[in-house]
């Protein structure tokens, strides 16, 4: 086994196509993981179970089948229904659908976190429920929340390469195409595997930088 | 808006000289007439009956504290009235208007009567300490930021802290925050105060502080006051009438004078005699 820098320098161009491609899936799956998540926490504290029986049995199911089935699914499966997407949009949507179930979780715990004594205040203050949610129990919730969620960002950057599996090109797919044409396997998959480090570890740097910050 | 809210904002720091009788309840009621009503109220947790049947009064500008072994249903009438449980049987009126059974909307309404400082101060962590103040008179009562500041600030005066608008309440001693949570209470210029074991939590250098400012406000306020203290001085100092209360029942009730130096009940003795 032979390294060799040639390669490294060809293979370059397809590894910044693919970065670019994983970065976008990564910050459009947070996005929809948080603002998701959020939204099953609130519906599972809704007063009627004819909205949390539905909401809970949905998110049980998501969260308990694989990421690449829900994947699979969405890309072959919804044509049939003549619902087409791009493989990047549709894989996006998966990994956002798929951690929004993990990140409902954290969500609630950060609810059930804020003290009792902070609804009681707000009820002798006479503030409106919409009100007390948001100026009062959310931002709280939200803060404490901030650590956990980012956990997940470096799991769902590390479940991107599953996105390969339904054609999009993100760094393993622009490393399986390259390694395919050239038959050199060992430069394109070190490259894409210290660029995993390079982003993973300094992330997980700064969220524990951000823990000591926020949670006091 | 209605007419009765509370919208005075007439009473700006200029106006009050220190020790005038600043106007920090809404519509002043008239002396001696009924405020609060319960009756028949009872109140269960599980197989614990807390409140059984109680009939209870507290008339307009009146300073009643409420005195008794724990667990004996004194800040369940407190949480009560501010809403924060429900009655499972009985009735509750403030000021003519029923607060239980009625529906939200009335609910609402009547809750605008009703102020509360608790044991845990419970401030808005989130929240600077004038916010913690502005927040609900902006919200709730439809007061311009301006005006909900000038209130805020004037009560910050009052409490001794002008200088912490800025402070979050973490950076507060127990003490200071507490004092933040009655002007907080008293920016929505309720006709009740309730104050649950407001000492209780704060370290015994603090109690003085927060002591003194209850005080001034009974003094040179009309505000009704409702009190559950462990605090015998200060209940003596403020209170026109003491209630003795003990498994759910009002078993003597007289001025403070009286009812410390020369209680009918026996349970009354023990008690004084144990936390004296």
């Amino acid at each position: 086994m032979n390294w060799d820098w040639g390669a490294v320098r060809d293979f370059m161009p397809h590894f910044w196509d693919g970065l670019l491609v994983t970065l976008q899936a990564l910050a459009l799956g947070s996005v929809i993981s948080f603002a998701l998540g959020l939204v099953w926490a609130l519906l599972m504290r809704a007063p009627t179970r004819w909205v949390r029986w539905p909401v809970g049995v949905l998110t049980e199911f998501i969260r308990n089948t694989p990421l690449l089935v829900q994947l699979f699914f969405l890309f072959y499966v919804l044509p049939e229904w003549n619902i087409t997407f791009s493989a990047l949009t549709t894989g996006v949507v998966a990994i956002g659908l798929h951690y929004s179930t993990y990140t409902m979780q954290v969500y609630r715990a950060g609810i059930e976190g804020v003290p009792a004594g902070q609804w009681e205040a707000a009820t002798a203050l006479n503030l409106p429920l919409r009100r007390t949610w948001t100026a009062v129990i959310l931002p709280q919730a939200i803060r404490r929340v901030v650590p956990a969620l980012g956990n997940y960002v470096i799991s769902m950057l590390k479940d991107t390469p599953m996105l390969m599996a339904i054609t999009v090109l993100e760094m393993l797919g622009e490393a399986r195409l390259y390694s395919q044409e050239h038959f050199q396997f060992t430069e394109p998959l070190t490259v894409i595997g210290v660029a995993f480090i390079l982003i993973s570890y300094p992330a997980s740097l700064l969220l524990r930088a951000l823990e000591r910050r926020l949670v006091r | 808006m209605s007419a009765d809210t509370p919208l005075d904002t007439s009473a700006t720091p200029a106006d009050t000289a220190p020790g005038e009788k600043a106007d920090h309840t809404a519509n002043p009621p008239v002396d001696g007439g009924e405020l609060i009503r319960f009756d028949k109220v009872t109140k269960r947790f599980g197989d614990n009956t807390v409140l059984d049947g109680l009939d209870f009064r507290v008339d307009s500008g009146k300073h009643v504290t409420l005195i008794g072994p724990s667990g004996s249903g004194k800040t369940t009438i407190l949480r009560l009235l501010m809403t924060l449980a429900k009655p499972d049987e009985g009735t509750i009126t403030v000021a003519g208007e029923r607060l239980h059974p009625a529906p939200e909307k009335q609910i609402r309404e009547v809750r605008k009567k009703i102020g509360m400082v608790f044991q845990q101060f419970n401030l808005f962590p989130n929240m600077k300490v004038l916010r913690n103040i502005t927040e609900a008179p902006v919200t709730v009562l439809g007061l311009s930021g301006d005006e909900a500041e000038a209130r805020a600030r004037e009560l910050l005066e009052m409490v001794g802290l002008a200088d912490k608008c800025d402070a979050y309440p973490s950076q507060l001693s127990g003490g200071q925050q507490q004092r933040v949570a009655i002007a907080r209470a008293l920016a929505m210029r309720p006709q009740v105060l309730l104050l649950d074991e407001v000492t209780s939590a704060l370290d015994p250098e603090l109690v003085t502080g927060v002591l003194d400012v209850l005080r001034d406000i009974a003094h040179t306020t009309d505000i009704t006051m409702l009190c559950v203290t462990h605090e015998m001085n200060f209940a003596r100092d403020i209170s026109d009438q003491v209630l003795m209360f003990d498994s759910g029942h009002v078993i003597e009730s007289g001025s403070p004078d009286r009812i410390f130096t020369d209680p009918e009940h026996e349970r009354t003795r023990e008690f004084l005699s144990a936390i004296l």
